[in-house]
């Protein structure tokens, strides 16, 4: 009914999936400054896009359903990224009198006031 | 076949048994249930997004923690676990494989090999969590760290917190995979797949690799955050 793979491709995927896990260990062990991060998640999504085209025959599906597989993955980026903006800028005074980089740091073990983002809800509390 | 054949006879149109009649052919009603399943799929990927997204926020504001927590992760048992759940990933590809050719008896044993495959990975993961227990490495259970480590001990338990969600939900998910393979293992030996209907095997595929790839992505994220 629907397609039928030749076995041996889903050997060589699986082999495929082999090497790039060694890889990633390998990678791992050495020092690659900020790069540490990019290369496990890129091994990481390289090994998840073999699985969901070859295993789970996305490459051989409907167009409908290859739409949805981008979808899941397109509004986890939007998770992902939206989020990670706000946190990460939060402590980006760039307007005229501000800091820039000051007046924001994570959490620390013994979080300070001043540094939660809750401190702006003070400021207005204050206010009136 | 035999009993589809007897069913077919039974019915003045001579429909395939296992076509519902809500659909004009198997081959649409093939594609309603891949697409189902995806859409499950996509909130399973969301689901497991969010806990993503959280550690992401924390690895960034607490990466030294982040990197002392990995290193207390055996990579010799997390590897062994990635090879023995991308070797069930390809054997539940053999079963459906098998299924859409027709051969009972191959869908069966590839089947019962991914499941001996997902058992190891649960056994080796309950030796893991035995191992953080005895090292006082389960948050919320007299959780200690080295005393290398004593200035970062709360963000190391938010690693550990994690650790135990993430890996957690994910061994849930592979007992859930566990208990469907079983009802598909005995329908097939049942007999009730034929190369033109054997939905169920390939949905279970489609729900076993996803759990692969959660995997996938937690291997290198809480084993292998930085070894040099």
């Amino acid at each position: 009914m629907s397609h039928v793979a030749p076995k041996s491709m889903y050997f060589t995927i699986f082999g495929l999936l082999m090497v790039f896990t060694a890889l990633t260990v390998f990678a791992a062990f050495h020092h690659l400054g900020i790069f540490n991060f990019p290369v496990a998640i890129g091994i990481a999504v390289t090994k998840a896009t073999l699985v969901i085209l070859f295993f789970m025959h996305a490459k051989y599906s409907s167009r409908l359903t290859q739409l949805f597989v981008v979808m899941s993955f397109f509004f986890l980026l939007i998770l992902l990224t939206l989020t990670m903006t706000d946190y990460l800028s939060r402590g980006l005074k760039t307007y005229p009198g501000g800091a820039a980089g000051a007046g924001y740091a994570p959490p620390s073990a013994a979080p300070s006031h001043e540094t939660t983002p809750g401190g702006e809800h003070e400021e207005g509390a204050a206010a009136h | 076949m035999s009993d589809a054949v007897a069913h077919a006879e039974g019915h003045a149109h001579g429909h395939h048994p296992d076509l519902q009649h809500h659909f004009d052919t198997l081959e649409q009603q093939h594609e309603a249930a891949t697409l189902g399943m995806w859409l499950f799929l996509v909130t399973e990927v969301l689901f497991f997004g969010g806990l993503f997204m959280a550690y992401m926020l924390y690895r960034v504001w607490y990466h030294d923690a982040w990197v002392a927590g990995s290193r207390e992760l055996s990579i010799t048992l997390g590897g062994f676990n990635t090879v023995v759940l991308i070797g069930s990933s390809l054997t539940m590809a053999m079963a459906v494989r098998s299924a859409q050719t027709g051969f009972r008896r191959a869908t069966i044993g590839w089947l019962l090999g991914t499941m001996g495959l997902g058992l190891t990975f649960l056994v080796v993961k309950v030796f893991e969590y035995k191992d953080k227990f005895d090292h006082h490495h389960v948050p919320g259970f007299d959780f200690q760290v080295d005393a290398a480590h004593a200035g970062i001990a709360g963000p190391m338990e938010i690693f550990f917190s994690l650790y135990f969600t993430m890996t957690g939900l994910h061994a849930l998910h592979m007992i859930i995979g566990f208990g469907l393979m079983s009802v598909i293992t005995w329908m097939a030996y049942k007999g009730r797949f034929s190369p033109q209907w054997y939905t169920p095997v390939e949905m279970s595929g489609l729900y076993w690799h996803f759990v692969d790839i959660v995997w996938i992505f937690l291997f290198p994220l809480l084993y292998l955050v930085d070894r040099t």
